[in-house]
C-alpha cells in the first residue's frame, strides 16, 4: 500500500490554495483529512501529482444566531463533541457521531466529507434535511450553494474545480422541531446502507413541517417530499407515521443495488428507517 | 490423484486473481512498487470458473488442461451398502443442501518473507512469517528448490496469527530466497493487505448435501453425505487431507449413528487455493451434523435437547471403559457428552430461556436460542495412523530440555507461537515438574538452526503433541538427575523423591537442590561412574491417537424482523478439552475461535464473480467480526483427561470455530420458526434474513 510519489504542498491561507490550485490545475487534489484520497492514492486509483493540505484551515464552529457555521476543515469528531453543535443542531452531532470509528472521526473533515460526496456518507442527508448552506470560494469569488443545489450524483457536487469549501452553515430549529438521523450499516465498512434524516415541526400536536433526506439511497442523496408531504398537515399520531413511512423511496428510479443490499431492500429499509427517524424525530421535539 | 504443477510465477496460464506473473527487486518498497505498476502483461481473457457446481458441469472450462472435468480426486469413506439400507428402513429422513462458504483467514500480520544468501557460506536463510518453519525448510529444499536443506536455515520469529494460513509453503517464499543469490543481496517482502485477500489460502467451501436417516422413535440409523470441496486453481499444501480425512471422519459427532457414508469431489476452480483454516473440515463436519440434528428435532416435533441426549454415545473413560470405535475409522479416546451437555444448560439456564422466548414472542420480539454438540479430533497425529491414511508426513513433535549449569531451563519446541501464548503454558509445565519459578525457563521455537526437526502448531497440537514431547524430555531429565543425586547423597536412585526442586532421600531431611544436582551435571568431579556428563534430552514424541475434545454451543440471538438484522444475547460454551494448563489462555482461544466461526454464521463471506474477480477484496466489502459484534463470551468447562498423553490435555485452539457456526444458525432459525423459515444460507445477512422472511 504504498501511493505514487507526489508533491506535497500545505497552503498557508484559502487564497494559497486557491492559487496553487490554478498553478497545477488537473494535477492537483485538495486534501484535507485524507481519509478518501489518500485509500485510493494507495491503491494507485489516484495518482496526483500535488497534494495541497487545508486541513488544517477553517476548523471553526460558531453560533451565528440563526445559524450555526462550521468551517471547512472541522474535524467529525469536533462536530460530535462540540457542546455548541449538540446545544442548537443536535442531529448533525448525532450524525457526526456515527461516522467510520474513532480513528476516521478525529482526521476526517466536514467538508472533506461534503466535497467527496461519498452516496453513502452521513453529512449529505442532514444537511439537506437541515436546509444547510455550503460557502465556497474559487477562482470566480464567493458563492453559497443550497445543499438541495450542491449535492448532483455519485461523487458528484455543484463544486467547481478550482473551489474549495469554507463553510457550512446549518440553520437552527425552531420552536417544536424535532430532529434525528438514524442508519442502518453496511456490515463491513459500515457506511450508511441506507441513513435517514428526519426534521419534524410539530405545532399542537399537527405537523407543520417535515423533510426527510436519505442517504445511500441512490447515486445522489436526497429529500423525500412524498413522505413529508404525506406528514404536513397531519397529526403525528402512530397511523399518520406509518402512512408516511411507506412512502419512502418510492419515487426513487435509481436505487442502489450491490453485494451488501439489493435495490429492493434497499427500498424497503428506506421505508423501516424512515419510520424510526420520524419517531426519534418527534420524540425530540 | 491429480497433481498438476503449481509452478512460482505463472506460465502462459494465469489460473486465479493473485496467481503471481512477475517478481520485482529494487532499493526501496516504494520503487519496487512503482517499478511493479510498469510491468505490462498482454493478458488473452479465458474464460472462468469460480464455482464449484459451475466447475462440475459438462463442458465447463479447464482449470488445467489435464485434469478432466476439473476433479483430481473422488474420495470416500464409510460403509456405502449398510448405509443404504438404514435409509431403506428408516421412518424418517431429514435432508439439508447448502453451502459451507468460503472464508478468507485475515491474520492481522500479512504474510511476509526476508530471503538472505551468504556468499562465503553458501548458505540461506528465509525469515518467513510460518505456522512451521522445519516443513517449509523440507518443502522449499526437497520439491521446490532443490537446495540442500543442511545449507538452508529458515526462522520464523513472533508471527501474528496464522489460523491455518501459515501453514502452507507459498510461493513468494520460494522467490525471496531463490532471488536473494540472484542478487547477492537480501530480499525482502511484505504482503499488502489486498494480497493476503487474493493469496493467502482461503477456507471451507463446500456444497454439500446431507441426510440423516431416523427410527420413528428419533434414534439415528444413517447418515449420508455428499460433498463437492472448491480446492481452488492449485492443490494447496495440505488441501486434500480438508474436505476428507479432517471433515469425512468427524461425521460419527457425539452419536451412535450406525452407518455412515461420505463422499468427496474435490474440484478446481478459477480461485484462490483453498486448504486449512482454523478447524479445518471440523467445522463443515459440525455445521451439517449439528444443523441435520436441529432440523430433524423440528421436523420430527421433539426437543433438540432430548433428540441429543437419546443419540449420545454413552460415556466412556479410555481406562476402564475401552475408547469408541466409530463408522468413520477413528477411535475416540475418552468422552462424556451427557454430563457436558446438561452442565451447559443448566449453566445458560435453558428452561428459563424457553420460557422467556415465548413471552417475548407475545411481545413481537423474536429470540431464537440454538445448540450445538461438537467433538474434533485434534492434536494431529499419529504418524503411523495419518500415514495410513495418506498422509505424506509423520505428525509427531520434538523438544529438547536444557538445563543449564545453574539449574535455568532452556526449552526448545518443534511446535510454533503464532499467538497461543506456548512460552507460558511450556514454561508452567517445566517450571511445574521441576520445581523452579517460572522465570527460570525460556522456550524457544522457529529456528531450525536451534529446533530439531518439528512438525509447527495446527490442529490444535501443540500442547498435546509438543507439551507432551517436553514432558518425556522432562521425564529423562528427572530420571538423570536423580541418578547425579544419588550419588550425592549416597543413597540408591530408587530411594529418592524429586518434590519442590529437590531430590530427598525418602523418610530422612538428606536432600540435595535441583540447582545442585545440575552444576555437578557439568562440573562432573564427583561424579557416578560411566554416566555422561550434562543434562540436556530431546524426544520426539509420536502419540497413539488424536485427542479428542467436545462439547456444548449454545447461543441467544434476537431478530429484528422489519431489517433481518440479526443480534446476538448471548454466546455459552461448555468445552471440555481434558486438563487444563493455563485457564486463560484456553479462554483466550475460545474467545478468538468463536469471533471467527460466529463469524462464519452472520459476516464473512468470500465472493467472486462470474469473471474469476475477488468482489471481497479488501474490509469495506468482506466483513470482518468487530468487538462490537459481540457479548461478553460466557465459558464453562467439564474435564475429562485424554488417556493416553502424559498430560490428559486435548487441545482448545479450534473448538471455538468447530461448535459455534451452527449454534448461531440453530438460534436465528429458531428465532424465525414461528414464520416457517427453514433455513437461510451463510451468512446470515440482513438482506437474506429478510428475504427468507419475505418467501414464508
Amino acid at each position: 500500500m504504498i501511493a505514487a510519489p507526489f508533491e506535497y504542498r500545505k497552503a498557508a491561507s484559502v487564497e494559497e490554495a486557491l492559487q496553487l490550485l490554478q498553478e497545477y490545475g488537473d494535477d492537483a487534489k485538495l486534501l484535507a483529512g485524507g481519509h478518501s484520497l489518500l485509500p485510493t492514492m494507495k491503491l494507485r486509483l489516484a495518482t496526483p501529482a500535488v497534494l495541497i493540505d487545508i486541513g488544517h484551515l477553517h476548523r471553526d464552529i460558531r453560533d451565528e444566531g440563526t445559524a450555526l457555521v462550521l468551517g471547512g476543515g472541522v474535524t467529525h469528531y469536533q462536530v460530535e463533541s462540540s457542546a455548541v453543535v449538540k446545544a442548537s443542531v443536535p442531529v448533525l452531532a448525532q450524525a457526526a457521531a456515527q461516522i467510520g470509528d474513532v480513528q476516521v472521526r478525529n482526521r476526517g473533515t466536514l467538508g472533506g466529507s461534503v466535497a467527496h460526496a461519498d452516496p453513502a456518507a452521513d453529512y449529505p442527508a442532514v444537511l439537506l434535511a437541515t436546509g444547510a448552506e455550503i460557502d465556497v470560494r474559487g477562482g470566480g469569488g464567493a458563492r453559497t450553494i443550497a445543499a438541495a443545489d450542491f449535492f448532483r450524483g455519485l461523487f458528484w457536487t455543484d463544486l467547481a474545480d478550482d473551489e474549495i469549501i469554507t463553510h457550512v452553515r446549518v440553520p437552527k430549529p425552531g420552536a417544536g422541531t424535532g430532529s434525528a438521523y438514524l442508519k442502518f450499516p453496511q456490515p463491513a465498512s459500515r457506511f450508511a446502507l441506507v441513513g435517514c434524516a428526519a426534521v419534524v415541526t410539530v405545532v399542537g400536536g399537527i405537523c407543520r413541517d417535515a423533510r426527510i433526506a436519505f442517504t445511500g439511497v441512490a447515486g445522489a442523496p436526497f429529500v423525500d417530499r412524498a413522505v413529508g408531504a404525506a406528514l404536513i398537515g397531519e397529526p403525528v399520531d402512530a397511523d399518520t407515521l406509518d402512512r408516511a413511512a411507506a412512502e419512502a423511496a418510492t419515487g426513487v428510479a435509481d436505487v442502489l443495488s450491490d453485494l451488501h443490499a439489493s435495490a429492493d431492500y434497499r427500498r424497503h429499509l428506506a421505508r423501516v428507517y424512515a419510520r424510526r427517524a420520524l419517531a426519534a424525530a418527534l420524540a425530540a421535539v | 490423484m491429480k497433481e498438476p504443477p503449481h509452478p512460482i510465477l505463472a506460465v502462459d496460464k494465469v489460473r486465479h486473481m493473485g496467481d503471481a506473473v512477475a517478481v520485482v527487486i529494487a532499493e526501496t518498497a516504494a520503487q519496487a512498487r512503482d517499478a511493479a505498476e510498469r510491468v505490462a502483461v498482454d493478458y488473452e481473457v479465458l474464460p472462468a470458473v469460480t464455482d464449484v457446481r459451475a466447475a462440475l458441469a459438462p463442458g465447463a472450462p479447464l482449470v488445467h488442461d489435464d485434469v478432466p472435468g476439473n476433479v483430481p480426486f473422488d474420495w470416500q469413506l464409510g460403509d456405502k451398502e449398510k448405509t443404504d439400507a438404514a435409509f431403506a428402513q428408516a421412518a424418517h429422513v431429514t435432508t439439508l443442501t447448502f453451502r459451507n462458504q468460503r472464508l478468507i483467514p485475515n491474520a492481522i500480520e500479512p504474510r511476509a518473507a526476508i530471503g538472505h544468501y551468504d556468499e562465503a557460506r553458501d548458505h540461506y536463510t528465509l525469515y518467513t512469517s510460518s505456522q512451521n518453519p522445519h516443513v517449509i525448510r523440507l518443502l522449499m529444499c526437497a520439491f521446490v528448490l532443490g537446495l540442500p536443506e543442511h545449507k538452508v536455515r529458515v526462522v520464523s520469529p513472533d508471527v501474528g496469527g496464522g489460523f491455518g494460513s501459515k501453514i502452507f509453503h507459498y510461493v513468494e517464499e520460494a522467490l525471496v530466497t531463490w532471488c536473494s543469490k540472484k542478487v547477492n543481496r537480501p530480499v525482502k517482502w511484505t504482503a499488502e493487505r489486498s494480497e493476503s485477500f487474493t493469496t493467502d489460502a482461503h477456507g471451507r467451501d463446500h456444497a454439500t448435501t446431507a441426510e440423516l436417516a431416523l427410527d420413528a422413535e428419533g434414534h439415528f440409523l444413517g447418515l449420508r453425505v455428499r460433498t463437492a470441496a472448491n480446492l481452488g486453481a492449485y492443490l494447496s499444501t495440505f488441501a486434500p487431507c480438508v474436505p476428507t480425512y479432517l471433515h469425512g471422519t468427524l461425521l460419527q459427532g457425539l452419536y451412535t449413528t450406525p452407518a455412515i457414508h461420505v463422499e468427496v469431489t474435490a474440484v478446481f476452480t478459477n480461485t484462490t487455493p483453498v486448504d486449512a483454516y482454523r478447524g479445518a473440515g471440523r467445522p463443515e463436519a459440525t455445521f451439517l451434523l449439528e444443523r441435520l440434528v436441529e432440523t430433524a428435532a423440528r421436523e420430527l416435533h421433539m426437543d433438540p435437547v432430548a433428540l441429543r441426549l437419546k443419540n449420545f454415545i454413552p460415556p466412556f473413560d479410555g481406562v476402564n471403559q475401552p475408547g469408541y470405535q466409530t463408522q468413520v475409522a477413528l477411535q475416540y479416546d475418552s468422552g462424556n457428552y451427557h454430563d457436558n451437555l446438561r452442565k451447559a444448560l443448566e449453566a445458560v439456564g435453558y428452561d428459563r430461556l424457553r420460557a422467556e422466548q415465548a413471552e417475548a414472542r407475545k411481545q413481537g420480539r423474536y429470540l431464537g436460542i440454538g445448540l450445538s454438540t461438537y467433538i474434533e479430533a485434534c492434536g494431529i497425529a499419529p504418524s503411523a495412523v495419518v500415514g495410513a491414511l495418506g498422509a505424506r508426513a509423520g505428525l509427531y513433535e520434538s523438544a529438547i530440555v536444557r538445563v543449564q549449569p545453574t539449574g535455568k531451563v532452556t526449552v526448545f519446541t518443534g511446535s510454533h507461537s503464532h499467538g497461543q501464548g506456548h512460552e507460558t503454558t511450556f514454561a508452567q509445565i517445566t517450571a511445574d515438574r521441576l520445581g523452579i519459578p517460572l522465570e527460570d525457563v525460556e522456550v524457544i521455537h522457529g529456528d531450525t538452526d536451534a529446533v530439531p526437526f518439528g512438525m509447527g502448531t495446527y490442529g490444535s497440537r501443540s500442547l498435546a503433541v509438543g507439551g507432551s514431547a517436553i514432558s518425556r524430555s522432562l521425564d529423562k531429565v528427572i530420571e538423570k538427575g536423580a541418578r547425579i543425586a544419588a550419588h550425592l547423597l549416597e543413597a540408591a536412585p530408587e530411594d529418592l523423591a524429586f518434590a519442590g526442586g529437590k531430590y530427598t532421600v525418602r523418610g530422612t531431611d538428606r536432600s540435595v537442590a535441583f540447582g545442585d544436582v545440575s552444576l555437578t551435571a557439568y562440573v562432573p568431579h564427583n561424579y557416578p561412574e560411566g554416566l555422561e556428563p550434562g543434562l540436556e534430552f530431546t524426544s520426539f514424541y509420536d502419540p497413539v491417537n488424536f485427542t479428542y475434545p467436545f462439547g456444548t454451543h449454545i447461543a441467544v440471538v434476537e431478530v429484528d424482523i422489519e431489517t433481518g438484522k440479526v443480534k446476538l444475547l448471548r454466546f455459552l460454551t461448555c468445552d471440555d478439552v481434558g486438563n487444563v494448563i493455563n485457564p486463560m489462555i484456553v479462554d483466550g482461544q475460545i474467545h478468538g475461535g468463536l469471533a471467527q466461526g460466529i463469524g462464519q454464521a452472520l459476516l464473512e463471506g468470500a465472493v467472486y464473480d462470474e469473471s474469476g474477480q475477488l468482489a471481497t477484496a479488501s474490509y469495506l466489502d468482506y466483513t470482518m467480526p468487530r468487538a462490537d459484534d459481540f457479548p461478553m463470551f460466557e465459558t464453562e468447562r467439564t474435564v475429562t483427561p485424554c488417556p493416553h498423553n502424559p498430560l490428559g490435555v486435548k487441545g482448545a485452539g479450534e473448538t471455538g470455530t468447530i461448535g459455534s457456526t451452527p449454534a448461531v444458525v440453530n438460534a436465528v432459525l429458531d428465532a424465525l420458526a414461528p414464520f416457517g423459515v427453514k433455513d437461510i444460507p451463510m451468512p446470515m445477512t440482513p438482506e437474506r434474513v429478510w428475504r427468507a422472511l419475505q418467501n414464508t
